[in-house]
């Protein structure tokens, strides 16, 4: 790290958000994922002599609700351009994109870094087609291309070089993640590759102000090769500053397997995209009844819903961005709020339990059967003392592996609480006969004894016994 | 008198009769065909099975009383640039000689709609480029008033099988004089609508912000016709405007009396041939005598046209070209060392010289750099030159010249000098670039030469141009005149 303390790191992010429109933005296919390949595909995406592209309104559409949720100015006129370059996952080869007239510009979003809120500058954002995808055959024997993927509508958003660490990188990326979350325009799965990013980085002395030279870095395809991919090449870059080198300008590949960045090609091998305005699209308009439409549409945004449960729930400003980070949790969180009004117990039970199984088993929250209903209801019942905290433990589990409501768990399994002071106390008066012995040591002042005569208690009762009235009516007894 | 010289009226009244019948009408078309195309090369696949089944389908509904199509039974070319689906589309090119579409363009669906039967697609010059046909990758087109010339081009092909009478008549497309030039050259009439009047869905693009479908034909009633059949919104082009299609045939009375014609005096000036001047001038004259008044005017951009059409024709066709790289169709070269390889090798083999140089063109004048000295100022003396056409219309309805600077020259004169080859459109391009209608109308015979006249109207006025070029043709008998073909 000492070699990072006389550098500044810069970072811009390049993030592609994939658009889950139904159907491709300049023709009818599905944008559906994982058909088999060359399934979603007709003339017109897959660039046969003739075609001609018709725009997707719902596309522009969440382009717009995209580019407002992060504070961009929304274009009153944009244009379509073609990318031109040549590649067998580009049938046209050209792509169509926006040049110069994005459909957004100047936005930005805040993040929280150890604490502090920060805000990110957006340089743009616009809306351009997705290429196919291709697999290179072992060997050099040649390479497969799946066109089911060209033609989604894509989203470029590409943010000012404000980031100054790998783990600021994090933090947007994932800010960012939430709000098109948020504004449902899209999956935002970067293992599907509905979210990817590329990073520009370069470094500098602390307290200059002019930019370093810096690398493109591509192939980051989870949050952890984002920081890893980060981390590692602003050490190479200092390592070469350090050592009085010079960073050359080029495109590098992170390679997750090697943990190291790769270079692809440097600055002369750069692309001359000939861009020009695409003579088969029209320009858009977007006037003021389009635009106050759909800004009507964006819901409440993460830093938003955060600052409520601060405020009508009383949470920590921590939980709260934790819960809200991620729509579905947060929605979650919100159905039990319907069945319970403890929401500091919710939200504890959905940070420490849930979280901490989807986790260990590598899930996402709408991969498991259990709602928000349940766990609400479930935190009522203790409420309620129908069940202890310790048996909600285990009505959790069933809940979260099978979906069950907690009711259903409870009566299945026998898991109410016995609260019942005759039933209990037939339990302990027997405990008490069965252990003279331990009974013997506590009125000796052994007071340990009593833990191991509760134990014996919830044996019999096989934990269901109320521990409060286990406790009161043994030392009753024992002092009696 | 050919089957081919009625009037499109009086040959659907003897359909009607069952006088004569569809299967007829195609077989003339197939024969003439047979025993002319070795001479002309208007052909480059005949869909003779399919226009036969065609045929005895339309023929059963002969008689019985259904609606019948505005071009019912009538024989049909189309350009070998319009997609048809199961049916060979090469563009004139190499690089298309296997391909079959698997889609149908608009203007073919909405021909199908009209019941016209599609004989088989006509020769051009390779992707629309060029203006002799001598730019076919398969036979050059032999003009069928002299065979020693050229039938002028793109649309060779379509000028020349409605001028040697093998079809009624064919669709062209024009991108810089493509229609025009070639219906001047072989005594037909050629027009070219509106920029966004007809659907560009299944034209092989060659420069997309000019390109126009039109029909090609023996006159301007049966140009009416066409053009009534395939105008017209398409959602599935984006270009395509969403206007109302008047009656064009309610235009063809041969009233012009008051019409107001501006004579464009750039138009008449340098490197028109004097025998191509004379013409123009007796044919105003002819308008002079129906109760029309012309006048000088001026389209001061019109030096600069070709230069801009070149650079902007050639960058959208570089782009619009990109897609014929051997991975998914066309010509693909045999074991490539790798990608750069496959690319180089497929497009070196499959394109022709004429191709290959435009695209190098639209690939300079676009490159970083470059761009704002070449393709940018061009699309701002575009602008120039449609201000030039948007004033003289301020004052005039209708603008005529000739269609072309010459008449068709020989086959090879001028293949080596590019330039001078060019400067052929001189005369349409500006039309082009301006995006405003145009028909070209036989107006005369300079040693044994049909001249062309360009009739040249206001945006979406295509009225007022067939009316203009039908009165026209209603006073002369060019029109009627045939080429002398064994």
């Amino acid at each position: 790290m000492s070699l990072l303390n006389k550098f500044e790191t810069v970072v811009g992010l390049e993030v592609h958000v994939e658009l889950h429109t139904r159907s491709k933005i300049f023709c009818g296919c599905s944008t559906s994922f994982g058909a088999p390949p060359n399934t979603h595909t007709c003339p017109i995406c897959l660039g046969h002599p003739g075609v001609l592209p018709v725009l997707n309104r719902q596309a522009v559409e969440y382009a717009m609700k995209a580019a407002m949720a992060i504070n961009c100015e929304v274009a009153e006129w944009c244009k379509f351009d073609r990318k031109n370059y040549f590649y067998p996952d580009s049938p046209k080869a050209y792509q169509i994109s926006q040049y110069d007239q994005p459909i957004g510009q100047n936005g930005w979003i805040d993040i929280e870094v150890n604490g502090a809120t920060k805000r990110i500058g957006i340089t743009r954002l616009h809306l351009e087609e997705d290429a196919g995808k291709l697999t290179h055959i072992d060997g050099g024997l040649g390479s497969l291309v799946d066109f089911n993927r060209v033609g989604t509508p894509l989203l470029e958003i590409v943010s000012e070089p404000d980031i100054r660490s790998p783990e600021e990188a994090k933090a947007y990326l994932e800010k960012l993640k939430a709000i098109m979350q948020y504004c449902n325009v899209s999956d935002v799965k970067m293992e599907q590759g509905s979210l990817r990013c590329d990073a520009n980085i370069s470094l500098r002395p602390h307290g200059q102000e002019q930019f370093g030279t810096r690398a493109e870095l591509k192939n980051m395809n989870s949050f952890r090769g984002v920081l890893r991919g980060l981390e590692y090449e602003q050490l190479r870059q200092a390592d070469i500053l350090e050592n009085g080198g010079l960073v050359l300008q080029e495109t590098r590949r992170w390679d997750e397997g090697q943990g190291r960045t790769i270079s692809m090609r440097g600055k002369e091998e750069a692309h001359d995209y000939r861009y020009f305005p695409d003579p088969d699209l029209v320009r858009i308009h977007i006037d003021e009844e389009w635009r106050s439409r759909v800004r009507d549409s964006i819901p409440e945004l993460p830093d938003a819903r955060q600052a409520r449960y601060v405020e009508e729930y009383g949470l920590p400003s921590y939980d709260a961005g934790v819960l809200t980070a991620s729509m579905k949790l947060a929605d979650f969180f919100e159905d039990s709020l319907r069945f319970t009004s403890d929401a500091k117990a919710s939200a504890n039970w959905i940070m420490g339990e849930l979280l901490a199984y989807l986790n260990a088993n590598g899930l996402e929250l709408e991969d498991v059967k259990m709602t928000g209903q349940g766990l609400g209801e479930m935190i009522a019942l203790i409420g309620k003392g129908t069940i202890s905290t310790k048996i909600a433990k285990t009505v959790f589990k069933g809940m979260v592996e099978t979906g069950k409501s907690p009711q259903q768990i409870v009566e299945e399994q026998g898991l109410v609480q016995i609260s019942d002071e005759g039933a209990i106390l037939s339990i302990v008066d027997a405990v008490i006969a069965a252990n003279p012995q331990s009974v013997e040591d506590f009125r000796n002042g052994k007071d340990k004894a009593i833990g191991f005569l509760v134990g014996q208690i919830m044996k019999e009762t096989k934990g269901k016994a109320n521990p409060g009235l286990v406790n009161k009516l043994l030392t009753d007894r024992l002092k009696g | 008198m050919s089957l081919f010289d009625l009037r499109l009226t009086d040959l659907h009244n003897k359909l009607a009769h069952r006088e004569v019948s569809v299967s007829e009408l195609v077989e003339h078309s197939l024969n003439r065909i047979h025993r002319t195309d070795e001479q002309i090369g208007a052909f480059l696949t005949l869909n003779q099975e399919g226009a036969q089944e065609g045929a005895i389908a339309l023929d059963k509904q002969l008689g019985n009383g259904e609606e019948r199509g505005l071009l019912f039974g009538l024989p049909a070319g189309l350009k070998d640039n319009m997609v048809t689906q199961g049916l060979r589309t090469t563009c004139a090119s190499k690089f298309l000689e296997n391909y079959i579409p698997v889609h149908d363009a608009t203007v073919v669906k909405r021909l199908r709609t009209a019941q016209s039967v599609t004989i088989g697609k006509l020769n051009m010059d390779e992707f629309a480029m060029g203006g002799s046909n001598e730019n076919s990758a398969y036979h050059p087109v032999r003009n069928p008033w002299d065979l020693t010339r050229v039938p002028g081009g793109s649309s060779g092909g379509s000028a020349a099988a409605v001028a040697a009478g093998q079809v009624y008549f064919a669709l062209g497309s024009d991108t810089g004089g493509s229609i025009r030039q070639p219906a001047a050259y072989c005594g037909v009439v050629g027009l070219k609508p509106t920029y966004g009047l007809v659907s560009r869905f299944g034209l092989v693009a060659f420069a997309s912000s000019l390109d126009q479908i039109g029909p090609i034909s023996k006159n301007v009633e049966d140009a009416a016709y066409v053009l009534q059949a395939i105008a017209g919104h398409d959602e599935m082009d984006s270009t395509s405007a969403n206007v109302n299609i008047p009656d064009y045939t309610s235009a063809l009375t041969g009233d012009v009396r008051g019409l107001r014609i501006g004579v464009p005096k750039e138009y008449l000036g340098q490197g028109i041939n004097p025998n191509v001047k004379e013409h123009v001038l007796e044919a105003l004259k002819v308008f002079e005598a129906m109760g029309a008044v012309w006048e000088e005017v001026s389209l001061p951009h019109t030096d600069y046209a070709v230069s801009a059409y070149y650079l902007l024709a050639s960058s959208e066709a570089s782009s619009n070209l990109a897609r014929f790289d051997g991975v998914r169709y066309g010509v693909r070269a045999g074991d490539p060392a790798n990608l750069m390889d496959l690319y180089r090798r497929s497009r070196s083999e499959g394109f022709g010289d004429e191709v290959k140089r435009r695209i190098m063109l639209g690939t300079y004048a676009l490159s970083s750099g470059y761009y704002d000295a070449y393709y940018k100022k061009a699309q701002q003396v575009r602008t120039l030159i449609k201000r030039d056409f948007d004033q003289v219309f301020e004052k005039y309805d209708l603008i005529i010249g000739p269609t072309a600077p010459t008449t068709a020259f020989r086959l090879g004169e001028q293949v080596d000098d590019p330039l001078t080859m060019y400067l052929n459109d001189i005369l349409t391009i500006p039309v082009s670039l301006a995006g405003v209608p145009a028909i070209s109308v036989p107006c005369g015979f300079a040693e044994g030469l049909p001249v062309g006249l360009q009739i040249i109207g206001k945006p979406f006025d295509e009225t007022t141009v067939l009316r203009a070029a039908y009165a026209y043709e209603s006073q002369t008998d060019h029109h009627t005149r045939r080429p002398a073909l064994s």
